[in-house]
């Protein structure tokens, strides 16, 4: 049976090795032409712990992490009793039979990971004897993987020969078991290898090239899962004259010290997560009234509080765009996939240097860890928008009118106050009324400068439209395209700008009928952001920690659609 | 910028000690402006909440920038200022409410990076804009408008607590003196390193200490200042921490380390170390 995609789950506990191999699989599927997505999940503890990773593989472009488990890789019995029920039916179990036993399950084959690697003179090949046996069962042919170590183990230096003999000796270990225990799952068709550059990455780490091709200069955080990631990359790489990364003592430190940096003429950005992102509400509010451009990533996870620190979630929306007290509404980019992170980011910058204030990035746990091929960006064609800088004399009246004015840079012409007070046109407190009107429709107006008309559109002429945000899009575009094969009348909208949306998408979605949002919060909160815009919009929600499903969405969006039809027919 | 500005109307009460310290921090501004020839645009002042915050838009004469931003989170901005741009001056003006209540959080790691700002701070001992509640500088059963029974906390010793936290430089001064405070000023900005300079800034509204503080003879009242003498060597830790039990308030440098290096200093060393790699290369990385 030719295969086009196949889903593996690897699950055991930190420390066993489930992630490697995981990206073992991920990685020698990318370097023969598939494309492959990972989805993980940690316990929030550093030894031990249930862990699971998932990597799904397939010929075309993947965009979700699949609902089915083809393979389920067992690394102890909790793991083998906590995932087996998520394995497909005529799946295969394969458990490590150095770790535990396993008697009665038909699908399961048990292999001797460890003994095996043992075999080979390198204990560490263990995960090549599972990639190896995983081969087989998809019928995915030896030169690939043997391509695969030689590559990935010639580095230059005296023990590779051996390292490789080894490694491919344990994937034809695991291959030889596989074929002696009779188990197939079919033949995965061959790859066509892109014509284009590839870069193998997670969503936090594009996000973190994109801030640096943004124009990052200064990045500050405190550690907090899942954005912790950024910041230790940024402290390695965003280093040298007129660069700087660090990490301060609170997220109150990072807010605060980015407005400093901002007001000081650097593009700066933090990253933090909900806790993270509650502690920077007055800041926020600040970097609106003062107009300074900064750029804050939340990367989501779930609940309110500690919540759940290593699960996913899109529970921060209307935190993220009504962070503070006082009439704000800060501009949101949530991007959706590995991809869009790193084109959100640049966005973000080009944002926030546009209309001289915060703008909030928005990521989630799953893009986060999410280790997927993209195309690799052409720098050349990115467009990076700087700072309008002030280059008069002194008495500069920074904040007269109504319209975006250029930033005076300290050290130079121009001096005035930044005030989180409100204040004049030089920036000196004030309580006049007049002027109170003045700065706060000089603040919203402003936001028009973020309007954009690019947006993702499908079956324009449909009166029911699917539109989901941020990182449910993959789950969502998988469902939309199987939706469309059955035949059912919905449409695809879609966009990474949640504040302001596309004027014209807006209008567009004010004309439907109905507009389904998936989303992944128990209160529907982009639906109802939407529907105080004047859309009829309804949300699909879910609050487990995890992802969606295709298959979940495709039931709703047929039962919603359906039900639709039968009012609007009037039966 | 009071004298140019009709709109702004924030006035502080006759006979409060922020008039002095403004008057210092002009003479140390301008002093600085002549002796370097930086414009005065190289200083920025970012200003705390309260009452004395509004220092910032009583300047008078050539304007320095500022930065008047929220309760208690004047050093983190102005961490960010300095660390942005190592080249400007920054000080920080702050009350004791918002430099010791709400933002005491922000001292201690300041003073470990060795952040190598300037703050003045104003104690009054209360919080006066609010209109009159205590304050950490408040002593032990002081009746304000938010202790009707007396304050139930004892007082802190702010320059105690710079120096156990590891400031490296500590001055204490009286806003009736804007010349030697203006010295005091000076030394903090030119000392390459976290400074803060401790000013007795009273309050005539809510909490009136200039007799407590200059003594009343008639009435056999005690200064409670006195001046450090010269034979104090400011680079002696147990000398400095000797002075601070003597009772009173002393005026002058307490404590000066001028050989730790500063945040920019430090940060500047690792460039070499980093090897800093273009945007091309870090994706090379990822690239199969």
């Amino acid at each position: 049976m030719d295969m086009r995609d196949f889903v593996v789950r690897f699950a055991g506990e930190g420390g066993q090795g489930v992630v490697t191999s995981a990206e073992g699989l991920a990685q020698v599927s990318t370097q023969v032409g598939y494309h492959a997505l990972t989805f993980a999940t940690f316990p929030s503890q550093i030894l031990g712990g249930p862990t699971w990773t998932q990597v799904r593989i397939c010929v075309d472009p993947v965009f979700s992490p699949g609902d089915d488990v083809d393979v389920l890789v067992a690394f102890n019995q909790e793991a083998y009793d906590t995932h087996k029920d998520e394995v497909r039916e005529n799946g295969v179990v394969i458990f490590n039979a150095d770790e535990f036993d396993l008697q009665g399950d038909p699908r399961a084959l048990g292999l001797p990971v460890d003994e095996l690697a043992r075999s080979t003179g390198n204990n560490r090949a263990a995960n090549m004897v599972i990639i190896g046996a995983l081969a087989h069962l998809v019928d995915m042919p030896q030169n690939y993987l043997d391509e695969f170590v030689t590559k990935r183990f010639s580095r230059g230096r005296a023990g590779d020969d051996e390292i490789i003999r080894s490694n491919i000796m344990a994937i034809g270990l695991g291959r030889e078991h596989m074929a002696a225990s009779g188990f197939s799952l079919g033949s995965l068709e061959d790859p066509v290898m892109p014509d284009y550059a590839q870069l193998m990455l997670k969503g936090n780490e594009a996000l973190a090239l994109g801030a640096l091709a943004g124009g990052l200069e200064f990045y500050v955080g405190y550690p907090i899962s899942p954005a912790t990631t950024i910041l230790l990359y940024m402290e390695r790489n965003l280093v040298g004259e007129g660069k700087f990364a660090y990490q301060v003592s609170s997220e109150i430190e990072s807010i605060t010290a980015l407005l400093g940096a901002g007001f000081a003429g650097k593009k700066a950005m933090t990253a933090t997560a909900g806790p993270g992102f509650s502690l920077m509400s007055e800041g926020i509010g600040l970097g609106w009234i003062a107009e300074i451009p900064v750029v804050i990533v939340d990367v989501q996870r779930g609940g309110p509080a500690t919540g759940l620190p290593t699960k996913t979630e899109q529970s921060d929306l209307m935190a993220c765009m009504f962070p503070a007290h006082g009439d704000v509404r800060i501009p949101i980019i949530a991007v959706g996939s590995v991809e869009e992170c790193f084109y959100g980011a640049i966005k973000a910058f080009n944002w926030s240097e546009r209309y001289q204030g915060p703008v909030v990035l928005m990521t989630e746990m799953a893009l986060a860890e999410r280790a997927q091929n993209i195309p690799k960006p052409d720098l050349s064609k990115v467009q990076v928008q700087g700072r309008q800088v002030y280059q008069g004399t002194n008495g500069y009246r920074r904040y007269a009118g109504h319209e975006l004015s250029p930033m005076p840079i300290p050290g130079n012409p121009g001096a005035y106050v930044a005030n989180g007070s409100e204040h004049d046109d030089m920036g000196d407190t004030t309580h006049l009324p007049e002027r109170h009107v003045q700065m706060t429709e000089r603040r919203f107006g402003k936001l028009k400068l973020l309007e954009e008309d690019d947006y993702e559109v499908d079956k324009p002429e449909e009166s029911i439209v699917l539109m989901t945000w941020g990182g449910s899009k993959g789950p969502a575009l998988e469902a939309y395209n199987q939706l469309k094969e059955q035949g059912v009348p919905v449409g695809w909208r879609y966009t990474m700008f949640l504040n302001p949306l596309p004027p014209k998408l807006l209008e567009e979605l004010k004309q439907k009928e109905l507009v389904i949002v998936p989303e992944l919060n128990y209160q529907g909160q982009f639906a109802s952001i939407l529907r105080s815009q004047g859309v009829k919009a309804e949300a699909i929600t879910q609050y487990t920690g995890l992802p969606f499903k295709v298959r979940h969405l495709v039931e709703e969006v047929t039962r919603m659609t359906e039900s639709r039809l039968k009012e609007t027919v009037g039966v | 910028m009071s004298k140019k500005n009709a709109e702004y109307d924030f006035k502080w009460c006759p006979g409060c000690g922020d008039f002095g310290v403004r008057r210092a921090l002009e003479f140390s501004m301008v002093d600085r402006l002549e002796e370097t020839g930086l414009p005065m645009e190289n200083n920025v002042v970012i200003a705390g909440i309260g009452c004395s915050g509004n220092l910032v838009h009583l300047l008078e004469g050539p304007q320095p920038y500022g930065f008047h931003g929220i309760h208690g989170r004047s050093l983190p901005i102005a961490m960010g200022v300095k660390m942005a741009r190592p080249e400007l001056n920054v000080v920080v003006v702050a009350g004791d409410g918002d430099f010791l209540s709400i933002g005491a959080e922000h001292i201690g790691p300041q003073a470990s990076r060795n952040l190598n700002v300037c703050a003045v701070i104003m104690d009054n001992g209360v919080y006066g804009l609010t209109k009159g509640q205590s304050s950490p500088t408040t002593a032990l059963g002081v009746i304000t408008s938010s202790t009707p029974f007396g304050k139930l906390e004892s007082e802190i010793n702010p320059l105690e607590l710079y120096l156990t936290l590891g400031v490296s430089f500590i001055a204490s001064g009286f806003s009736s003196q804007p010349r030697p405070l203006a010295s005091l000023i000076t030394q903090g900005m030119e000392h390459p390193g976290f400074s803060i300079v401790h000013v007795q800034s009273p309050c005539t509204a809510y909490n009136d200490t200039y007799e407590s503080l200059k003594g009343n003879a008639k009435k056999g009242i005690q200064p409670a200042l006195w001046s450090i003498p010269d034979e104090h060597d400011p680079g002696d830790r147990a000398a400095a921490h000797e002075l601070l039990q003597q009772g009173g308030i002393p005026l002058g440098v307490i404590y000066q380390d001028s050989d730790r290096l500063s945040l920019d200093q430090q940060v500047e060393k690792t460039w070499a170390k980093a090897g800093a790699k273009s945007v091309q290369e870090l994706m090379g990385a990822f690239e199969f």
